[in-house]
């Protein structure tokens, strides 16, 4: 089960044992998550929930990455078919 | 949805394939070893867009489909206990074991749940302080941290009445043996993103020197496997050798550290048997001796087991990547999700189930 899924973090809190809990919303449906592994997780941060556990911060400029060597390959000519605009 | 949604755009996941076809100039075979990746391949069907010359096969990534068949039985013996509560993830529940699955223990009175986290099975525990819980700590280096903080959990609360049944499997020791066996054909591997989000892929650069192969960390959505076969693909037509990070936005070199502490600290590495494939040295986790008394295997005496594997399945050879499932005898005839005769049929991450769902019977 490595599936993990990105979603939004929209409350932080310690339970009674010290340990970071949260919730974190996915695409609308909102679910309890550890945040134990990502300390300093802040509101509105994304983060990938494996079995109700966050395992990591999705890191924005990193996701943005896939995109800018799609273009760049377009660029170069190392497509057949035209870059949408 | 952010961060997935963007990652399904058809233009581009075939400008990566087109990419491909422009750079290949000879055969090559490809492992992935995460059932996720095995899915989201077949589903989005790479298998059928890239070139031929590029022969995808899959490797034991589904730690459902390799726990091997005693532990299946440990697990049915105890569920079956009137005073137990068995817990544990979804896709285990219809696994076979040597005579029954948890569902049908379930259907005899047996009180098995299903659980969305190992700490759904502690709540459980401390609600029902007269029954005995075990979760079914089945998984990757993945769910391990999520395993080991339940496990700390229920020892900071001084529970009595909670345990687990260990079936954790690591990865890199699995693609050592599957490099190192003579009938090896894997030479290029997509390694598990989000295994190397919580272990970092530092372990990884020794396999690639000494196997002479490229391994690229992976994500899970068509457009990362598009990439990351991309990636692969362009070392091995360059003759390079190497670890390269097609998962950024979620992997570093160093993994989640939080998470690498608490696993050393609630389990030890050990040697593992792996369902089709055998014992892999160093190849699993144990609970440590500090978190002994949390080990359902010895809570519960439930006997000698003798697993009583069916002759038809060939799930070993699939899982080493030497067949795939279509070349079995028995797939989707005596063999269906409905009346599954191993594991990687039943489980959401079975190499089989994937065959069988997205109709690849050639």
């Amino acid at each position: 089960m490595c599936l993990g899924v990105p979603g939004r973090v929209t409350k932080v809190e310690e339970n009674a044992l010290g340990m970071t809990m949260g919730k974190v919303d996915f695409g609308g449906i909102t679910k309890e998550v550890c945040l134990a592994y990502v300390p300093g997780v802040q509101l509105g941060d994304y983060v990938i929930v494996h079995v109700g556990f966050a395992i990591s911060r999705v890191s924005e400029a990193e996701a943005m990455e896939v995109f800018r060597t799609l273009k760049e390959m377009g660029e170069l000519g190392e497509l057949d078919i035209a870059q949408p605009e | 949805m952010k961060y997935v949604d963007e990652y399904r755009n058809e233009a581009d996941i075939q400008a990566f394939v087109s990419a491909i076809g422009k750079r290949v100039t000879k055969p090559w075979t490809l492992m992935e070893i995460c059932g996720g990746q095995t899915h989201t391949l077949i589903k989005s069907g790479f298998d059928r867009m890239l070139p031929e010359s590029i022969t995808l096969v899959h490797g034991p990534g589904c730690p459902v489909c390799v726990t091997p068949l005693e532990q299946i039985d440990r697990a049915l013996a105890i569920a079956a206990r009137p005073e137990v509560i068995f817990t544990s993830f979804g896709d285990m529940l219809r696994v076979p074991g040597s005579t029954t699955d948890l569902l049908s223990v379930k259907a005899k009175g047996g009180d098995v749940r299903m659980v969305y986290s190992p700490l759904d099975a502690v709540k459980l525990a401390q609600k029902h302080p007269q029954r005995q819980v075990v979760f079914f700590a089945v998984g990757f280096e993945t769910t391990a941290p999520a395993n080991a903080m339940a496990v700390w959990q229920a020892a900071k609360l001084g529970l009595d009445n909670f345990s687990v049944l260990v079936s954790h499997v690591l990865v890199p020791p699995a693609m050592e043996a599957l490099l190192g066996a003579p009938d090896n054909q894997v030479q290029g591997f997509l390694a598990a993103g989000h295994v190397c989000t919580v272990m970092g892929y530092q372990d990884y650069f020794a396999i690639a020197e000494r196997h002479r192969v490229p391994i690229v960390v992976t994500g899970f959505e068509p457009l990362d496997l598009a990439h990351g076969i991309h990636m692969t693909v362009d070392m091995l037509e360059a003759g390079r050798v190497g670890v390269e990070n097609q998962y950024t936005r979620a992997v570093t070199p160093e993994g989640n550290v939080p998470a690498q502490r608490l696993l050393k600290e609630v389990f030890v590495v050990c040697d593992r048997a792996w369902r089709g494939i055998g014992v892999i040295p160093m190849s699993g986790y144990a609970l440590a001796p500090a978190y002994a008394s949390y080990d359902a295997e010895t809570r519960f005496d439930v006997g000698g087991i003798t697993a009583v594997e069916s002759p038809l399945c060939i799930a070993g050879e699939i899982m080493r990547g030497l067949k795939r499932p279509h070349h079995c005898s028995a797939f989707g005839t005596a063999c269906t999700p409905e009346r599954p005769l191993g594991a990687p049929m039943v489980s959401s991450e079975g190499a089989c189930a994937a065959y069988y769902q997205y109709k690849r019977t050639a």
